[in-house]
C-alpha cells in the first residue's frame, strides 16, 4: 500500500473526473472522498517509514530517455513531513470551501494542484521537480483569476510575471547543471555531486534562490503575495500559504544549498539578512492593515522569513525548526484564513473596523480562534512555540543579533494579532455582529481538526521531529564539509 | 510523596478542562466544587510535599528532588525534558499558589456569583494555577518559560474577562505585549544558558556557573537579559505600566494573579539564579537601581490615587520594587519572605477591595466612598490589619520581611536605605489614607448605593480572615537574631542560596544598628498613619474632583508621570507611523511599482495571457490535463 506513484497518480484521476461534475453537492461528496482517500494513503508511509537518512519508497522509470528525462521519485525525512501536509491540509481546505457553491472544476484544480505539490515534495529529478513546480501553479492561477475578488485580473498578473520570471531562472539553472552532469541525466544525485567552481555556484544559487524567494516570499520579493493572498478566494489562499509557499522552503532545503554550497557560503548571511528583514519589515506593516485578509498574508511574510532564516543559518535546530514550523505555519494559516472567511462571509466584508464583539454571540468560534491566534504568536504548549523556539535557536547560533531581531517577532506578532484578535472578537458588538451566528458543523469540524493539531503538535512535537532529523543531520554535514 | 508532584499542576488542568467544557451544562454549584476542589487537593498535595522537604532540611539534607515527565524537544545535541524540580524554594511556593490560591477560588464564587460567565472564569483561574505551578515547579529554564508565557496568557484572558469593555480589552492586550518584551529577553537569555552550559537544566547550570569567576561577560549579558524578562512580569520600570491598567480584570483576579503570585515570578526567577547574578554584581547593581525608583516612582503616584484597586496596584508595583531592591543588595532570603508576606497582605487588601466595590454596587472611587466601617465590619477589621502589615508597623508580618531588606540596603549603601525608608514612609501614608476614605468619615455615595450597602457572604469573609491571620503572624516564619528569632526560613532556603552565601560571606549587622533602623522605620510608619489620620478622618479631607486644578506636583503625580504619555509618544506612534510608510511608500510605491512596470512591458508584449479574462476554466483544465498525460503516457510507453 507504499505505492508512491499511486499517491501521486490518485489526485490527477480524481481531477479528470471532477473537471465533469457539474453538479456542486456531488463535486463536494467526490473532492473530498478523493482527498480523503490520498490522507489514508499516506498513512502506510508513516508507518513503513524508517526514520534514517535514506531515500525510501522509491520509484523510477525512464520518461523521456532520449533527453536524459527520469520519472524518479522518494521519500526522506525532509520530503515526507511535506507529503503528509499536503495530503493532510487538502480535505480541509475542500471542507472549507463547501460554503460556497464551487462545481467540479474548481476541486479540480484544488487536486491537480495536489498531484503537482506531491511531485515537488518527492521528485529526484530536476525535470521532474520543474513539471511539478509548474503543474502546481497553472491551477492556482485558474482558482486566482476565476474565482477571485474584483482586482484579480490585475492583481493575477502580478503574481504571473513574479513567479514566471522565478520559474524561467530555475529552469535556465536546471539545464545548465544538467548540461555538466557526466551521465547526461537530470537525477538530484548527479547534481549533487557536481564539483562546479565558485564562480558558477554564484549565479546558480541566485537562479534557484530567486525562484524559491519568489515563492515563500522573501523580502524584497514578496509583493506579488499579499494582493495574491487578498484577492484569492480563501481556498485559494489556504493553498498557497498553507503549502505552496512550503515548495520554496523546501527547494532551498533540498536543491539551493546542498547543490551551490560555495554559492550559499558567498550568499547565505545575505539570504539571512532579507529573511530576518522580511520578519521585522512585514510584522510593521501588519500592525495598521484594516483588511483581515492582509493583515494575515503580511503575518504570513514574517513567518516564513523566519522560517528562512532558520534554514539560511544552516544548522540542526534551525533546520529542524524550519521542518516543523512549516507544519505549524500550514495548520495556523489554514486555521485563520478560515476563521477569517467565517466571519468575513457572514459579515460581507473584510473590514476590521466593521467586526467586534462577536465573542459574544459566537463564544465557540472566538476560543477557537484565540487558541489559532495563540499558535501563529508562538505561545509555549502550542505548535508555533516548537518551530519558533529551534529557529531563532538556530539562528542564535548564527548570530546573536541576528535571533534578536529575528526574536522582535514574539513582540511584534502578539501586537498585530492580538490588535486583529481584539478588534473582530472583542469590544461590544455592533448592528451586524449583534445576530453573529457561531459555527455549524462543517466549520466545527475543520476547525476541531486544527485546534487538537494546534496544542497536540505544541505538547507532543517529537514524533514529527523525529521524522527529519536523520535526514537534516546528514544533509547539514554533508554541506558543511564542503564548505570547510 | 514527591512522586505524585506531577499530580498538583495536572488537577487545576483537569479542572480547566471540565469547567472549560462542561461551562454551558455544569451547574453552578458544580463548576465552583470542581474549580476549588482540584486546588484544594492540589493544595494538599503541596503540603505532603513540603513536608518532605521539610523533614529533609530538618535533617540537614539539601532536599532538592527533581521528576522527570516525558521529553519534549530534541533536535541535534538540542535536549528539552518536561520535568519538576522539588526544593525548598519551590515548596514554599507550592503552597503559596495553591494555598493562597484555593482561598482566592473559595472567594470568587461569592464575587462573581451573579456573572454570566461564572464557569468560564473559574475555568480560566484554574488555567492559571495550572501555568503558575509549571513555572515554580519547573527543573529547567525552559518549562520555567512555558509557565511564564502561559501564565501571562491567563492575564491576558482574565484582565480582557469583560471584553465588552473595549478599553478592558485593550488593558489585557497591553499586559500581554510589555510582557512579551521581556519574554524576548528571558528567551535570548535561555539561549545564552545553553551555548555556555550546554543544559538548560538548574542542576546543571548552577554548579558550572558557581566555578566561574565574579564579573564573567557572559553571565552578565545573561542576567542583564533574565532581569528584562523580569521587569516585565513583575512591573518594574521601565515595563511597569501594564500592571494598573491590569485591575481592568475581576478583583480576585487581580488579588490572585497581579498581586500574590504571578508579578513574584520575576522574584521567584532571579532568586532561583540567585548564583548567575551574585557572579555579575554590575547586574545586581542594576537591579537594586531599578528596584527602588520603581518603589519610589509607583509609590509617589500611589499617593494621590483616588480608584482604591488603582492605590493597591501602585502599591504592588512598589512592593515588587523592594523585592527587587532585596535581590539587589543580596538579600534573597529577605526577597522571598518578602514575596510570601506581601503575597498574605496584598491579596488580603486586594480581596477587601473587592469587597467593598462588591458592597458599593461596582463604585471603585475612593472619593465615594467613606463611613463603610460600620457596613463592613468584617472587612473593615482584616484590611486593617494588611494595613498595618503592608506599612511596616511591628509585629504583624510587613514589619519583618521589610525589615530585613532595609538592613541588607544599609549595610550596602546608606543612600539606598534612605530612599527605601522614604518609600516607606509613603507606603504607610497612602495605604492609611485608603483606609480612611473608605471606612472612615461619612458616606459620600448615592442614595442608592448606602441602601445595598451590606457585608460580603461568608465565601468571601473566610478568605479574608484567614488571611489577615497570615499577614498578622506570617513575620513569624523569618524572625531575625536581633529580636531573638532563628531566622527559620533563612535556614529552610539555605541549600538554595548556598553557593551565593559561599561568594559573598554571612550577611552580618550589629544587632545595636539593626535596633535603630527598626525603631526609625516602625516609628515612621505610625507617624505617617498619624498624618493621614489627621488629614482624612480629623479634617475629613476629601480628594478634589477631577475637574479641580491641581498643583503641578499633585497633577504630575496624578496623571501617573506621564509615563503612558510618553511611551505613546515615544513608541507607538512611531511605530505606527514607520507602518504606514513602510506599506505606502516602500511596498506600494517602491517595490511594487518596478515589478508593475515590468509587468505592463511583459502584458504589451504577450496578449496570450489576456485570454485569462475569457476562458473557459474546463477547457483549461481539460488541455493542462491531457498534457501532463501525454507526458506520462510518452514515458510509459518507452520505458
Amino acid at each position: 500500500m507504499d505505492n508512491l506513484f499511486i499517491l501521486l497518480l490518485l489526485p490527477v484521476l480524481g481531477a479528470i473526473v471532477l473537471a465533469f461534475v457539474n453538479q456542486v453537492k456531488s463535486a463536494r461528496q467526490f473532492a473530498l472522498a478523493v482527498s480523503l482517500v490520498s490522507l489514508g494513503l499516506t498513512i502506510p508511509f508513516l508507518l513503513n517509514f524508517v526514520p534514517d537518512a535514506s531515500i525510501q519508497f522509491e520509484q523510477q522509470f525512464a520518461w523521456i530517455p532520449a533527453l536524459g528525462i527520469h520519472f524518479h521519485i522518494g521519500i526522506d525525512g525532509i520530503s515526507l513531513p511535506l507529503v503528509l501536509l499536503t495530503n493532510g491540509l487538502i480535505p480541509l481546505i475542500i471542507l472549507s470551501a463547501f460554503s460556497y457553491d464551487y462545481k467540479g472544476g474548481f476541486y479540480a484544480l484544488i487536486l491537480f494542484m495536489q498531484a503537482g505539490l506531491l511531485l515537488v515534495f518527492t521528485a529526484l529529478d530536476a525535470f521532474a521537480f520543474y513539471v511539478g513546480w509548474e503543474i502546481a501553479l497553472i491551477p492556482i492561477y485558474f482558482i486566482c483569476a476565476l474565482w477571485g475578488g474584483e482586482n484579480r485580473i490585475r492583481v493575477n498578473l502580478k503574481f504571473f510575471v513574479y513567479t514566471f520570471l522565478g520559474s524561467l531562472l530555475m529552469l535556465i539553472a536546471i539545464i545548465y547543471l544538467h548540461l555538466q552532469v557526466p551521465s547526461g541525466d537530470y537525477e538530484l544525485t548527479s547534481f549533487y555531486q557536481l564539483t562546479l567552481d565558485s564562480g558558477t555556484q554564484r549565479w546558480v544559487f541566485w537562479a534557484f534562490f530567486l525562484a524559491f524567494a519568489i515563492k515563500m516570499p522573501i523580502f524584497p520579493f514578496h509583493t506579488w503575495q499579499p494582493d495574491t493572498y487578498t484577492e484569492a478566494p480563501t481556498a485559494g489562499t489556504m493553498l498557497l500559504a498553507g503549502i505552496m509557499l512550503k515548495m520554496g522552503v523546501y527547494g532551498v532545503i533540498r536543491w539551493l544549498i546542498p547543490i551551490a554550497p560555495l554559492g550559499f557560503a558567498a550568499y547565505g548571511q545575505l539570504a539571512l539578512i532579507l529573511c530576518v528583514i522580511g520578519v521585522v519589515y512585514a510584522s510593521i506593516i501588519a500592525f495598521k492593515q484594516q483588511d483581515v485578509k492582509r493583515l494575515v498574508a503580511y503575518s504570513s511574510i514574517a513567518h516564513v522569513g523566519l522560517i528562512g532564516a532558520g534554514v539560511f543559518a544552516w544548522n540542526v535546530q534551525g533546520l529542524q525548526g524550519a521542518m516543523i514550523q512549516m507544519i505549524n505555519h500550514g495548520i495556523s494559516v489554514v486555521g485563520l484564513f478560515f476563521v477569517l472567511d467565517i466571519v468575513a462571509r457572514r459579515l460581507g466584508t473584510r473590514e476590521m473596523q466593521a467586526m467586534g464583539g462577536i465573542a459574544k454571540t459566537a463564544p465557540v468560534l472566538a476560543i477557537v480562534f484565540l487558541v489559532i491566534v495563540m499558535g501563529a504568536v508562538g505561545l509555549p504548549l502550542t505548535n508555533g512555540f516548537v518551530g519558533e523556539f529551534l529557529l531563532l535557536m538556530g539562528v542564535y547560533h548564527y548570530g546573536i543579533w541576528y535571533a534578536v531581531f529575528g526574536g522582535l517577532t514574539l513582540i511584534l506578532g502578539a501586537v498585530y494579532m492580538l490588535r486583529m484578535y481584539q478588534k473582530v472578537m472583542l469590544g461590544d458588538s455592533n448592528a451586524q455582529t449583534s445576530n453573529f451566528l457561531d459555527i455549524n458543523r462543517t466549520e466545527w469540524l475543520v476547525l476541531t481538526v486544527i485546534v487538537v493539531l494546534v496544542i497536540g503538535i505544541g505538547i507532543y512535537p517529537k514524533p514529527l521531529l523525529h521524522i527529519s532529523e536523520a535526514a537534516v543531520t546528514e544533509l547539514v554535514e554533508k554541506v558543511n564539509l564542503i564548505n570547510n | 510523596m514527591i512522586d505524585l508532584v506531577w499530580l498538583i499542576p495536572l488537577l487545576p488542568l483537569v479542572g480547566f478542562l471540565v469547567n472549560g467544557l462542561g461551562r454551558n451544562v455544569l451547574p453552578k454549584s458544580l463548576v465552583s466544587f470542581i474549580g476549588c476542589g482540584v486546588v484544594l487537593i492540589a493544595f494538599l498535595l503541596s503540603c505532603g510535599v513540603f513536608s518532605t522537604v521539610y523533614a529533609a532540611r530538618q535533617a540537614g539534607e539539601v532536599a532538592a528532588f527533581t521528576q522527570p515527565v516525558f521529553d519534549w524537544i530534541s533536535a541535534g545535541n538540542l535536549q528539552v525534558s518536561l520535568s519538576f524540580l522539588v526544593d525548598p524554594l519551590s515548596a514554599v511556593m507550592l503552597l503559596i499558589v495553591t494555598g493562597i490560591g484555593f482561598l482566592i477560588h473559595v472567594y470568587s464564587i461569592g464575587y462573581m456569583q451573579q456573572d454570566a460567565g461564572f464557569a468560564k472564569f473559574f475555568a480560566y483561574l484554574n488555567l492559571f494555577i495550572f501555568f503558575m505551578l509549571l513555572l515554580v515547579l519547573g527543573s529547567n529554564y525552559i518549562v520555567m518559560f512555558i509557565g511564564w508565557e502561559g501564565v501571562g496568557l491567563c492575564s491576558y484572558l482574565l484582565i480582557g474577562f469583560w471584553f465588552k469593555n473595549s478599553s478592558y480589552a485593550s488593558a489585557a492586550k497591553k499586559a500581554f505585549v510589555m510582557n512579551r518584551i521581556g519574554d524576548l529577553g528571558f528567551l535570548i537569555a535561555v539561549f545564552l544558558i545553553f551555548a555556555t552550559f550546554g543544559t538548560f537544566e538548574f542542576t546543571g547550570v548552577f554548579p558550572q556557573a558557581a566555578k566561574m569567576v565574579t564579573g564573567d561577560t557572559t553571565l552578565l549579558l545573561i542576567t542583564l537579559l533574565l532581569f528584562v524578562a523580569a521587569t516585565g512580569k513583575s512591573a518594574q520600570i521601565p515595563l511597569f505600566t501594564w500592571l494598573p491598567d491590569a485591575m481592568a480584570g475581576p478583583t480576585p483576579v487581580s488579588a490572585l494573579i497581579h498581586a500574590a503570585t504571578m508579578v513574584t515570578a520575576g522574584i521567584y526567577m532571579i532568586a532561583r539564579s540567585n548564583i548567575l547574578f551574585t557572579l555579575s554584581p554590575i547586574t545586581l547593581q542594576v537591579v537594586a537601581a531599578i528596584g527602588i525608583c520603581t518603589a519610589l516612582l509607583a509609590a509617589a503616584i500611589a499617593v494621590t490615587q483616588n480608584d482604591i484597586k488603582k492605590v493597591l496596584a501602585y502599591s504592588t508595583v512598589s512592593q515588587l520594587g523592594y523585592m527587587f531592591l532585596g535581590l539587589g543588595v543580596g538579600a534573597f532570603t529577605g526577597a522571598f519572605f518578602h514575596v510570601i508576606t506581601h503575597a498574605f497582605f496584598k491579596a488580603l487588601l486586594f480581596l477587601g477591595a473587592g469587597s467593598v466595590i462588591h458592597a458599593m454596587s461596582d463604585e471603585q472611587d475612593m472619593r465615594s466612598m467613606g463611613g463603610l466601617k460600620k457596613h463592613l465590619p468584617v472587612t473593615y477589621l482584616t484590611m486593617l490589619i494588611g494595613t498595618i502589615a503592608i506599612a511596616g508597623i511591628p509585629p504583624l508580618s510587613g514589619f519583618f520581611s521589610k525589615d530585613e531588606i532595609l538592613a541588607h540596603a544599609f549595610a550596602h549603601s546608606k543612600l539606598l536605605w534612605i530612599l527605601g525608608f522614604i518609600g516607606a514612609l509613603f507606603t504607610a501614608f497612602y495605604m492609611f489614607r485608603m483606609l480612611f476614605l473608605t471606612f472612615f468619615g461619612r458616606f459620600r455615595g448615592t442614595s442608592e448605593q448606602e441602601k445595598h450597602l451590606h457585608e460580603s457572604p461568608a465565601t468571601m469573609t473566610v478568605p479574608l480572615i484567614v488571611l489577615a491571620v497570615l499577614a498578622a503572624i506570617g513575620g513569624l516564619l523569618n524572625v531575625p537574631s536581633a529580636l531573638g528569632g532563628g531566622h527559620a526560613l533563612a535556614n529552610f532556603l539555605a541549600p538554595v542560596f548556598a553557593d551565593s552565601v559561599a561568594k559573598t560571606g554571612e550577611f552580618h549587622l550589629e544587632h545595636s544598628t539593626e535596633y535603630v533602623l527598626m525603631g526609625i522605620s516602625a516609628l515612621a510608619a505610625v507617624v505617617m498613619a498619624v498624618v493621614a489620620y489627621r488629614l482624612y478622618v480629623s479634617k475629613a479631607v476629601v480628594p478634589d474632583p477631577d475637574e479641580v486644578p491641581r498643583g503641578w506636583l499633585a497633577k504630575l503625580s496624578y496623571r501617573k508621570f506621564y509615563v503612558d504619555e510618553l511611551y505613546d509618544a515615544l513608541v507607538v506612534r512611531p511605530l505606527n507611523a514607520l507602518s504606514v510608510f513602510f506599506y505606502r511608500t516602500v511596498d506600494k510605491g517602491g517595490i511594487d511599482g518596478i515589478v508593475d512596470g515590468i509587468g505592463k512591458a511583459a502584458g504589451e508584449s504577450s496578449k496570450g495571457i489576456r485570454l485569462l479574462q475569457s476562458g473557459n476554466v474546463g477547457f483549461y483544465i481539460f488541455m493542462m490535463v491531457i498534457g501532463v498525460i501525454a507526458l506520462l503516457a510518452y514515458g510509459i510507453f518507452n520505458g
